[in-house]
């Protein structure tokens, strides 16, 4: 029994008086207009606003995606519009490689700290933990409020950042030093809201951990937690453990940029033709460690929960329990255990011991395992379904059949003679995002249309969600895929101007067809955002349980109320008990079902 | 066998046939974005070879599972009535593809690691020695004089411009003024890094003569993009020719 009393089984949510004697992640509703939509406690208001802050945010980086790929193909050509936008950075349209470093850093940053993360641990995070968990709200609900907003003063800081002298940071999302610990003010910028997103992730990390541990419903068994909380909880404990190194580091390169600190800068560093008369004693393959022992772990924290997301939702269209949960809860566990122990692997042509870039080969080898246990069990859980395609199940099969891409382009990379060639190629640009966008995003995407419903009570359209998944799946393959056949050619990533260089004649023809391929696939995000937007007014109205399924948010209301549960539910099974046999014609065995058949509470 | 499976068969061995005689003609029908550049190293073709076993195994697979996914996708799709298999897994699939996976990757692992070994931890003891000093955003090349030694009075000094003897390994030495930076021969598949306050030695040997270009990549600021270099293989006689050409033109 976990927790239940704990919860207060039948509170309902007009004892406001009472307010200050309520057990842990009960809290009473709010009555004004700021404490319902803005400083809200409620899981599912904060799961939103993230949603919004998330999907804003994705624009922005796409945005920048498109400037940097109208580059690539072609290079100087002038965008009028962007000389009265960006006067400094593309002077009468055309873009300076300053600029162009801008663009790419500012992208990669916010598409993976701004985008990524918040909509997939903090929207879905937020939104879905409790309810499957059959919890009232998060452990600490005021934490969660000033999650988000720590996220907000971060994600302001480094929009910002483009229109302070010198322009946003310019090195990389990995910002190596010694680069970053000279480079214009941007960076300083950069490093300040990174520190106050960190806080705000942290924040998010300690509260989903207590919640997973200690609110589940009576019955509610780690065993019986649907996947997403699983991969969830997985995250939080890397987000906790990793994100401290991150941040560590980066207080030491604020420190070494502005109160002349030496921890990355070596002696007799020579910048722009003067000497640095602050440099000496420190060690620039520091950064790198620090940066990739967070850095490796982050790749996983941006692809289990989309993990997760496809977990509950293939079981959910195929009609049948997922394939091997068990080994998918391990493999999970694997993943996150083993990802401490890869980092090296972005070091291996870094001037890292060679000895070490072998074994880092072999761990790197190893954690391709784990994710080839979960590919098979999702094909194991269509084998013998009865499958419908309906907007979440397409883009979670997106999902799987990109996410192997990914995956296995990740072996090339892996044979650390084959990285001596590819390492800081396009190839590497076109396997994270095969991870990222064919993972992460499509992951997104599902979620996305799986619990709107949940979320507002509304469908959004099937019809113009198929187109949207139809265009993006072929266009994104348009644009990404041939980034591995560029970085065949040795095509360096994050070059201003290719066109430079012999080995890189005859490419422009293709990265013109890549970029026009990304215009589709930025127009057809617009029939995403206009299917979310008209559906909150316009959808069709569902029920409870619109796709039938068994997890715990699915037996409350849509949009559930103020405290989730009316009364705190009480589980008997595992999540995916789709088809019984003894349930006959009914598919589908809710986890709060009893065996007799009514459905009972913690003190019914 | 029935005799109906006959002709399907045949096709398909005809199929078969068909693709492995086409195959090598396939390759260079390529258009120039799907081939990996010339390689003109002596090591180069481990590197090309190992690339191209992942592609193989990795293509393999990739196939294997697209398929299936497809193959589930239409042939479970949804059908009133259709009763799905209610099964929790198996066991015995587990272990299969866990051992399988894990099977594959180690034995990928320690073809890599010779490769590995010969290309960076065994450095020749006999070979030509140069020198590169990458900075924003230009790489400084020096050359052991007369003398044959580094870092002596008559050392010959070039900017951006590379030029060795084939036939014969070279050693350079790495070093970085400011940032990093990476040292990048596509056709001779070299890769590595040249760290500030760090001294990295890497090697490799040419098997042709030819010009190429060197290429920074590792993100160095903003002329990164620009940040290239020239290589000449020639002749050991017209390696000699030009650095004594370069020293008289340099003193005098």
């Amino acid at each position: 029994m976990a927790g239940g009393d704990r919860q207060g089984g039948k509170l309902m949510s007009s004892t406001i008086a009472v307010a200050h004697e309520l057990p842990p992640g009960v809290h009473a509703a709010p009555t004004s207009f700021w404490r319902k939509y803005i400083f809200s406690l409620d899981h599912k208001v904060i799961g939103k606003q993230y949603l919004f802050y998330a999907l804003f945010m994705l624009v922005i980086g796409g945005l920048l995606a498109t400037l940097v790929r109208w580059q690539l193909a072609w290079p100087g050509r002038p965008i009028g519009f962007m000389g009265k936008l960006a006067p400094e950075g593309m002077p009468n349209g055309v873009m300076l490689p300053e600029f162009y470093n801008s663009l790419f850093t500012m992208h990669a940053t916010i598409m993976i700290f701004f985008a990524i993360m918040p909509i997939l641990i903090g929207a879905f995070g937020n939104f879905v933990v409790p309810l499957q968990i059959g919890a009232r709200d998060m452990a600490f609900p005021t934490l969660n409020m000033l999650s988000f907003w720590t996220a907000v003063p971060g994600a302001i800081l480094i929009i910002w950042s483009f229109f302070i002298t010198g322009g946003a940071a310019q090195g990389g999302w990995t910002s190596y030093a010694p680069l970053s610990a000279v480079m214009p003010r941007g960076q300083t910028i950069w490093l300040i809201s990174l520190l106050v997103l960190g806080i705000s992730s942290l924040l998010t990390a300690v509260n989903f951990i207590t919640t997973i541990i200690n609110l589940r419903a009576p019955g509610m068994t780690f065993f019986r937690m649907p996947l997403t909380v699983w991969a969830l909880f997985i995250t939080a404990v890397l987000l906790l453990l990793a994100l401290p190194v991150l941040s560590g580091a980066m207080i030491m390169l604020l420190f070494d940029r502005v109160l002349g600190t030496t921890f990355f800068l070596p002696r007799g560093l020579v910048v722009s033709g003067q000497a640095l008369t602050n440099a000496g004693g420190g060690q620039p393959l520091l950064w790198q460690h620090l940066f990739w022992f967070f850095g490796h772990p982050e790749v996983y924290i941006m692809i289990l929960p989309a993990m997760g997301i496809t977990s509950e939702i293939l079981p959910v269209f195929s009609r049948k329990p997922i394939f091997g949960y068990r080994a998918m809860a391990y493999s999970i566990m694997g993943i996150a255990g083993l990802g401490w122990i890869v980092w090296g692997h972005h070091m291996f042509q870094s001037g890292m011991n060679p000895i070490l870039g072998t074994t880092f080969m072999i761990s790197t080898m190893v954690i391709a395992v784990p994710s080839a246990i979960k590919t098979f069990n999702w094909l194991g859980t269509l084998w013998g379904g009865n499958i419908t395609f309906t907007t979440p199940m397409l883009n979670a099969l997106s999902f799987v059949s990109m996410f192997v891409i990914g995956g296995l382009s990740g072996i090339f990379m892996a044979s650390t003679p084959v990285d001596i060639y590819i390492h800081d190629t396009y190839f590497i640009v076109g396997h994270i995002h095969y991870v990222l966008f064919g993972g992460s995003l499509f992951g997104a995407f599902a979620g996305l249309y799986f619990w709107y419903p949940k979320m507002f009570g509304r469908r959004m359209s099937e019809t113009w969600g198929k187109v949207h998944w139809a265009i993006t799946f072929v266009a994104f393959n348009c644009v990404f895929f041939p980034m591995h056949f560029l970085g065949m050619r040795g095509m360096q990533r994050r070059i201003y101007d290719y066109t430079q260089y012999a080995h890189l004649k005859g490419l422009q023809p293709l990265n013109q067809f890549m970029t026009i391929s990304l215009f589709v696939l930025g127009t057809a995000q617009l029939i995403l955002v206009l299917n979310f937007f008209l559906s909150m007014r316009r959808g069709e109205r569902v029920g409870p349980n619109p796709w039938k399924s068994n997890t715990l948010e699915w037996q409350t209301s849509s949009p559930p109320p103020h405290e989730n549960f009316s009364e705190i539910p009480v589980v008997y099974r595992g999540p995916y008990e789709y088809s019984a046999p003894e349930r006959g014609a009914d598919d589908h065995w809710p986890q709060n079902e009893p065996p007799t058949g009514r459905p009972a509470t913690a003190h019914g | 066998m029935s005799r109906e499976a006959l002709p399907g068969r045949r096709i398909r061995i005809g199929f078969a046939a068909l693709v492995a005689a086409a195959a090598p003609s396939l390759a260079s029908a390529l258009p120039i974005w799907m081939k990996l550049p010339e390689n003109v190293s002596t090591y180069g073709g481990q590197i090309d070879g190992l690339f191209r076993l992942i592609l193989w195994i990795t293509g393999v697979i990739f196939v294997v599972v697209e398929a299936l996914l497809l193959f589930f996708l239409f042939r479970y799709r949804h059908r009133e009535g259709r009763v799905p298999r209610y099964t929790h897994g198996s066991n015995r699939l587990e272990v299969i593809w866990t051992i399988v996976p894990a099977a594959i990757c180690v034995i990928l692992a320690l073809l890599s690691r010779r490769s590995w070994a010969e290309i960076k931890q065994n450095i020749p003891q006999q070979a030509m020695n140069i020198e590169v000093t990458a900075e924003q955003f230009a790489w400084n090349i020096r050359y052991p004089g007369p003398d044959g030694k580094l870092d002596t009075s008559d050392d010959v000094v070039t900017l951006n411009q590379l030029h060795f003897p084939v036939g014969r390994a070279v050693v350079v030495t790495l070093h970085s003024k400011d940032v990093i930076h990476s040292f990048f021969l596509p056709e001779f598949r070299v890769k590595q890094d040249a760290v500030p306050g760090m001294t990295t030695r890497i090697w490799f040997e040419a098997t042709r003569v030819g010009h190429w270009e060197i290429a920074c990549a590792e993100l160095c600021g903003l002329g990164h993009f620009r940040m290239k270099g020239f290589v000449t293989v020639e002749t050991p006689e017209e390696f000699d020719r030009w650095l004594a050409e370069t020293a008289r033109e340099a003193s005098s």
